[in-house]
C-alpha cells in the first residue's frame, strides 16, 4: 500500500468524523467547524487522485490540484456567508438554535 | 565535504528538535500562562534558528538560504508580540478575578 | 523513513479531527481545527501539491480559522442553550453507523480505482508552453479553465454581497466590526507598522512568482488581506464604509476585467477567453495584477463581516 492509498483511505475517516460532528453537535458552529473536516477530506482523496495522475514529468495531475485550489477559497466564501448568518440568527432571536422551540438561555428547554 | 556537512545538519535539525520537546515539555507541565510562554517562545525561536543553521548547507545558493533567516525573522518578530500579547490579556483576567 | 514521517502526520491528523468534532468547547473546537489546517498543508505537500498547500495553509487554516476565532468570542453566551440540545444515545449510534457507511463505501471506492490513473498531465505538459508561464498549476487556473477562475471570482462577489445583505436595515453601507483601539505605543501597534511592509513585498512576490513557481494570485491575495487585518486590529486604519464607492469599484473590477479579456479574446481568438498567440502571457499578467486587488479587497471583508456600524467615523 503505497503513501498515497493510505493518505486517500485517512481522508475517506476525515469524512466520515466530519459527519458524524455535522450531525451530533448541536451549536451551529461547531457543526459548521465539522462541515469544514469533512470538507477537507474530501479534497485530499481528490488530491490523491491528482497524486496518481503523475506523468509527463510532473509529480502530480495539475489539473485536479488547480480544480482543488479554487474549492479550497470557495470553501472559504461559503464558510464566511454562514458565519455572518449564524451571527445574523443570535443578533435576532438571541440563540443559536436551530430548532423551531429555542430552549432558554439558562440552558432549560421549554 | 558533503558528508561532513550532511553530518552537522543532522545535528543541527536535530538539536532544533529537542529544544522544540523542552518547549513542548514545558507547554504541558508549566504551572500558569506566564511560564508557558516563557517556555514556548525562548525554546521554540532556539529551536527555530538551529533548525535554520542545519538546513544552510543543504539549500542552493545564497538567495534560499537569505529566504530560510527571512523566515526565522518572521517567526521571531510574531512570537515575541504575539506572546506579549498573550501575556498583557492573561495579567488583565488575573487582575480582575 | 519517509513512510514513517507520513504515517505519523496522517495519524496525528486522525486524532486531530477526532478531537476537533467531539470536543467539549467551542474555542477547543476552533483551535484543533487551525492546528488541523496547517497540519494538512504538510499532507499537501506529501502529495506534491504544493501550490495546493499554500493555499490550505492560508486560506483554509489561517483565514478560515481566523474567521471560526471571531465567531466563537462573539457565541460565548450561546453555549450553554446549545448543551441542552444534545442528541439522545439513539441519534448517536444512528449517528455513528451512517458516518461509519459513507467511510466504507469511499474507501471501497478508492480501493477500485483502475490502476494506471487517468491523468491529463501530458495534455498540460503539451499545451504549457505556449502559454508562457512554467506553472502548470498557473497554466490550468489561467489558460486552459480560465472560465472557472471567471466564476470564482464571481461567486466570490457573490458571497460578500450576501454577507453585506445581513446588515440591520440602520447600517446600511457602515462599516463592520468593532472600531478596535490599542495603545499607539504599544506592542500591536508596534507589530502592525513594522511587519505589513515585509508582508506586501512577500504578497507581491508570490503574484509575480507564481508564473513559473508555486504561488500566485490567491496566495498572495490571502497575505496582502492579513497585513489589512492586522492594521484594522491594531486601531491604524478603521474598516472602510462598505458603501463606499472607490471600494466597491475596486472589488467588481477585477472580475470585470476578467470578462473583458474574455470578450477580447472572443474577437481576436474565436472564443470566449481565448487568448491570440504570443499573447498569452501579458493577457495572463494582466487579469492577474487585475484580479488582485479584488481578491484582497473581498477576503478581507469577507472576514470582517457584515455592517455593524454607521458609516459615519
Amino acid at each position: 500500500m503505497t503513501a498515497e492509498t493510505l493518505i486517500a483511505l485517512v481522508a475517506c475517516a476525515l469524512v466520515g468524523i466530519g459527519l458524524y460532528g455535522l450531525i451530533v453537535q448541536p451549536h451551529p458552529l461547531r457543526k459548521l467547524v465539522a462541515f469544514n473536516v469533512m470538507g477537507s477530506g474530501v479534497f485530499v482523496i481528490f488530491g490523491a487522485l491528482a497524486r496518481r495522475g503523475a506523468a509527463a514529468g510532473m509529480p502530480a495531475d495539475p489539473v485536479p490540484q488547480a480544480l482543488l485550489i479554487t474549492a479550497i477559497v470557495v470553501a472559504f466564501a461559503a464558510t464566511a456567508m454562514t458565519v455572518a448568518l449564524l451571527l445574523r440568527l443570535i443578533e435576532s432571536t438571541g440563540s443559536a438554535s436551530l430548532a423551531a422551540e429555542p430552549p432558554a438561555a439558562d440552558g432549560e428547554a421549554r | 565535504m558533503s558528508f561532513a556537512l550532511d553530518l552537522f545538519s543532522v545535528v543541527a535539525v536535530s538539536g532544533g528538535a529537542l529544544f522544540y520537546l523542552a518547549g513542548t515539555v514545558g507547554l504541558l507541565r508549566f504551572p500558569d500562562a506566564y511560564t508557558r510562554l516563557h517556555a514556548l517562545t525562548k525554546a521554540d525561536n532556539v529551536g527555530m534558528a538551529l533548525v535554520v543553521i542545519g538546513l544552510m548547507p543543504q539549500v542552493g545558493g545564497v538567495l534560499a538560504g537569505l529566504k530560510l533567516v527571512l523566515v526565522w525573522l518572521l517567526v521571531v518578530f510574531s512570537s515575541a508580540a504575539v506572546s506579549q500579547l498573550i501575556a498583557r490579556t492573561a495579567r488583565r483576567r488575573d487582575a480582575r478575578t | 523513513m519517509r513512510a514513517v514521517v507520513s504515517l505519523v502526520v496522517v495519524l496525528l491528523l486522525l486524532w486531530l479531527a477526532v478531537w476537533t468534532v467531539v470536543a467539549r468547547d467551542a474555542f477547543l473546537a476552533v483551535a484543533g481545527f487551525i492546528a488541523y489546517g496547517l497540519l494538512l498543508s504538510l499532507v499537501w505537500v506529501r502529495l506534491y501539491g504544493i501550490d495546493v498547500a499554500l493555499t490550505e495553509a492560508a486560506i483554509g487554516g489561517g483565514l478560515t480559522g481566523a474567521l471560526l476565532l471571531g465567531a466563537v468570542g462573539r457565541l460565548r453566551g450561546t453555549e450553554a442553550a446549545a448543551r441542552s440540545e444534545r442528541p439522545g444515545v439513539g441519534t448517536r449510534v444512528l449517528a455513528m453507523a451512517l458516518s461509519l457507511g459513507v467511510t466504507a463505501a469511499l474507501v471501497l471506492c478508492v480501493l477500485a480505482l483502475p490502476e494506471p490513473g487517468p491523468t491529463l498531465a501530458p495534455q498540460v505538459a503539451r499545451e504549457l508552453p505556449a502559454t508562457g508561464v512554467g506553472n502548470p498549476i498557473t497554466g490550468v487556473l489561467l489558460a486552459f479553465r480560465a472560465l472557472d477562475t471567471l466564476l470564482e471570482a464571481i461567486v466570490l462577489v457573490i458571497a460578500l454581497i450576501g454577507v453585506w445583505s445581513l446588515a440591520p436595515d440602520r447600517f446600511w453601507g457602515g462599516r463592520p466590526g468593532m472600531r478596535h483601539h490599542a495603545d499607539p505605543d504599544g506592542v500591536l501597534a508596534y507589530f502592525a507598522r513594522v511587519l505589513p511592509p515585509i508582508g506586501i513585498v512577500v504578497g507581491v512576490y508570490l503574484l509575480w512568482a507564481g508564473a513559473d513557481h508555486p504561488g500566485g494570485k490567491f496566495q498572495s491575495a490571502t497575505i496582502l488581506a492579513a497585513m489589512w487585518m492586522l492594521v484594522q486590529m491594531a486601531g491604524l486604519a478603521d474598516a472602510p464604509a462598505v458603501g463606499n464607492r472607490l471600494l466597491r469599484a475596486g472589488i467588481v473590477a477585477g472580475p470585470l476585467v476578467f470578462v473583458a479579456v474574455g470578450l477580447l479574446g472572443l474577437w481576436t481568438a474565436g472564443y470566449f477567453l481565448g487568448y491570440p498567440q504570443g499573447w498569452a502571457k501579458p493577457m495572463i499578467v494582466a487579469i492577474e495584477v487585475a484580479l488582485l486587488p479584488t481578491l484582497v479587497l473581498v477576503l478581507a471583508l469577507l472576514m470582517s463581516g457584515a455592517p455593524a456600524r454607521s458609516a459615519e467615523r
